[in-house]
């Protein structure tokens, strides 16, 4: 399908109509009493109304990871006495994301291929399968935190089944899927001209210009580079400041570690197995019984995220383990800050 | 990724449901260890000497716990489990005729085809003759593809001592030397009396082709695999089984990760060559 062009008041209307067939989540606005507008906070959630959703969002401070990998997710439920009989829970129901910033979207990337590799996570498959994707293109950086240039995340070449980029009053619509296809069936559009065209090339030369690389060096040398830090002792110097409260793992998007426990119905009949987000910078995530534990020092699990993120998540998965969105940086109360430690690591031999 | 790969996965069963399982036997046998014999209610598990499994206790929870009987044996699995907190007391309770969930097998296991026409020496401290004895059973049931086989076994006290009735066997078979200590005797104990690496003195290794296969707590660890290399024996031919903290099996949820290995899915089982170099390792 040739590109399209939506008027931005045509978009209520768009968002109406995709409520109709399936949820739609989106970014909202959920705290409003600030002075400054840039310290104004968004947050992904299922929109109860069109005219909630604010596309015009820098940054939010949760990923849409939650829609696709919830918190808390129920994994298989049984029968508590005679015949246990367990059997898995695949939760999902169709739903549409809208207005997915480029690093969020190469997040999934991430979190899919981590998903599917080896032994596939059908948890997590069904509901990415049953998640339509409608990205929104970023003309400017959100804030100093956020690094995606360097890690590669500002151009996604897929991952979304409709691309939006924002040209003033208009939304340059392009569709990538024949999901897309059939999304953008549901909007008012009308084919994109010659002038749409070539205003979108001009948002594309103008984001070029506005985003500058914050590493000092490329991508494709961050796991050396690591490897080279391991002995170093920044880790401890980062780490004296470090509360290990595990804050930057649940903001994260790609961070997909998870604990696993039981639940028993009150009346005692039932029971399920339940697995919700866990934290690599937490004390007890690598300890054994007899009570070893192997990443026992602040800065050694200081330095397994950086290292997970920057490294092991790549050889895992192909994928980058961080879009640098800054959302951990943005979440630390201590302020550590991925991008700056990557960037003070370079000199590291 | 494409939407394709993203469907197939959606459709596979879900790694995360255990399977049913039955005791067929259980015996507790030390203080603190128990032992269940298990027969599974549909397949029998296809499994490696050094694999493990997930084991649950419906409405409690699941712990990994190493499969210590060898796929020699027959179809039923058997495993030793040590009480230390929620799920691993809970089965203190469990008899034959009671059910659990089984989820696996999981890990690489023991590398037996390496290991053919080799000598084999077996240094097992506490629990960790559970993962080791699948690898004895196995060795010892297909004795003619090995070379010299030597067991050590330690053991604090002598009632900590695991399958004492089935080392004493080994102790009488011509075609393996095994040799048993405690660190601490009681009046009865007759053998020997020490830490395990004391054992090394007695044992003659060939070290062009011996395998040392170690397992044992962290501390035991480091100061056999110290006697295993001043033997000579090269760092590839020593083998150990890793513990870590594990919550899927499967290579997703992260606990068991040392820098880029998942011990679930890569090991447990590593040659000291390769745990030396994770430097997290031990
Ligand atoms: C590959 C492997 C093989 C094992 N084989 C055996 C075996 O053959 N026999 C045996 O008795 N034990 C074995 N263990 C250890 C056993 O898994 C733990 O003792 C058990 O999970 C503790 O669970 P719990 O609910 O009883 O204890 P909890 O009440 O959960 O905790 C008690 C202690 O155990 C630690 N622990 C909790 N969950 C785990 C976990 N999933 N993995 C590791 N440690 C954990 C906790 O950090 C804590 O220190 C093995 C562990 C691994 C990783
Ligand atoms: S959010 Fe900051 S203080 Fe908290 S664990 Fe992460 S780096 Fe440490
Ligand atoms: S590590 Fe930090 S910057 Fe990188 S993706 Fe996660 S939250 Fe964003
Ligand atoms: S146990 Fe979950 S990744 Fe290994």
């Amino acid at each position: 399908m040739l590109p399209q062009v939506l008027k931005t008041s045509d978009l209520g209307a768009w968002v109406e109509a995709l409520m109709a067939e399936s949820r739609v989540a989106a970014p909202v606005l959920k705290e409003t009493n600030v002075s400054d507008p840039t310290d104004l906070k968004f947050g992904w959630q299922y929109v109860p109304d069109p005219a909630d959703v604010r596309l015009d969002y820098t940054v939010t401070v949760l990923g849409p990871k939650k829609f696709l990998w919830p918190p808390r997710q129920k994994l298989v439920r049984y029968n508590l006495g005679a015949g246990a009989e367990p059997e898995a829970i695949i939760d999902h129901e169709p739903h549409v994301l809208l207005g997915v910033h480029p690093c969020d979207i190469t997040a999934i990337a991430t979190l899919d291929a981590a998903f599917a590799k080896d032994v596939p996570d059908p948890h997590y498959l069904a509901r990415r399968s049953d998640t339509a994707i409608i990205g929104l293109d970023c003309g400017a950086p959100c804030d100093e935190s956020s690094f995606c240039l360097d890690m590669g995340s500002l151009y996604p070449e897929s991952g979304f089944d409709v691309m939006l980029t924002p040209l003033g009053d208009a939304y340059f619509v392009e569709v990538a899927t024949q999901l897309g296809e059939a999304l953008v069936e549901a909007a008012v559009v009308r084919p994109a001209t010659k002038q749409d065209m070539e205003a979108h090339q001009a948002f594309a030369e103008e984001k070029r210009s506005d985003f500058h690389y914050k590493l000092p060096y490329e991508l494709k040398y961050l796991p050396e580079i690591l490897d080279a830090s391991y002995d170093s002792l920044v880790w401890e110097a980062i780490a004296r400041q470090c509360f290990s409260c595990g804050s930057c793992n649940i903001a994260c998007p790609t961070c997909y570690c998870f604990d696993v426990y039981d639940e028993v119905e009150v009346d005692l009949s039932k029971g399920c197995r339940v697995r919700r987000y866990d934290s690599c910078q937490l004390d007890p995530f690598a300890e054994v019984a007899g009570g070893e534990n192997f990443r026992q020092e602040r800065a050694s699990r200081l330095r397994h995220r950086m290292f997970r993120k920057g490294k092991y998540i790549l050889e895992q998965t192909g994928r980058v383990g961080c879009v640098g969105c800054g959302r951990c940086e943005r979440a630390c109360v201590a302020g550590i800050s991925i991008k700056d430690t990557y960037v003070q690591i370079a000199g590291s031999r | 990724m494409t939407q394709t790969d993203i469907e197939k996965g959606a459709a596979a069963a879900s790694p995360y449901v255990p399977k049913m399982a039955r005791i067929v036997a259980a015996d507790q046998m030390t203080e603190t260890e128990r032992f269940f014999r298990l027969e599974m209610e549909g397949e029998p598990l296809a499994y490696e000497p050094g694999q493990f499994v997930g084991v649950t206790v419906f409405g409690v929870g699941e712990s990994p716990i190493s499969i210590c009987s060898s796929p020699t044996q027959g179809e039923r699995i058997e495993l030793t489990i040590r009480s230390v907190g929620l799920v691993t007391g809970a089965l203190r309770t469990f008899e034959a005729g009671d059910r659990l969930g089984i989820r696996g097998p999981f890990g690489n296991g023991f590398d037996t085809g390496a290991m053919k026409g080799q000598d084999v020496l077996f240094v097992a401290g506490g629990l960790g003759l559970a993962p080791t004895r699948s690898l004895i059973r196995y060795v010892l049931d297909k004795r003619e593809d090995f070379g010299k086989v030597t067991i050590l076994a330690g053991a604090r006290e002598p009632n900590l001592l695991l399958f004492r009735e089935e080392i004493a066997e080994w102790v009488e078979r011509s075609d393996a030397d095994t040799l048993v200590t405690v660190n601490q005797p009681d009046k009865d104990w007759k053998g020997n009396v020490g830490v395990i690496t004391r054992l090394f003195k007695q044992v003659e290794i060939d070290p062009a082709r011996t395998c040392a296969v170690i397992v044992g707590p962290p501390v035991m660890f480091k100061f056999a695999v110290l006697e295993a290399l001043a033997a000579g024996v090269p760092e590839h031919r020593i083998i150990c089984s890793l513990e870590r903290h594990m919550k899927c099996g499967v290579g997703k949820c992260g606990h068991c990760q040392i820098r880029g290995v998942y011990v679930c899915r890569d090991g447990p089982v590593f040659t000291y060559e390769q745990v030396k170099r994770l430097r997290e390792g031990i």
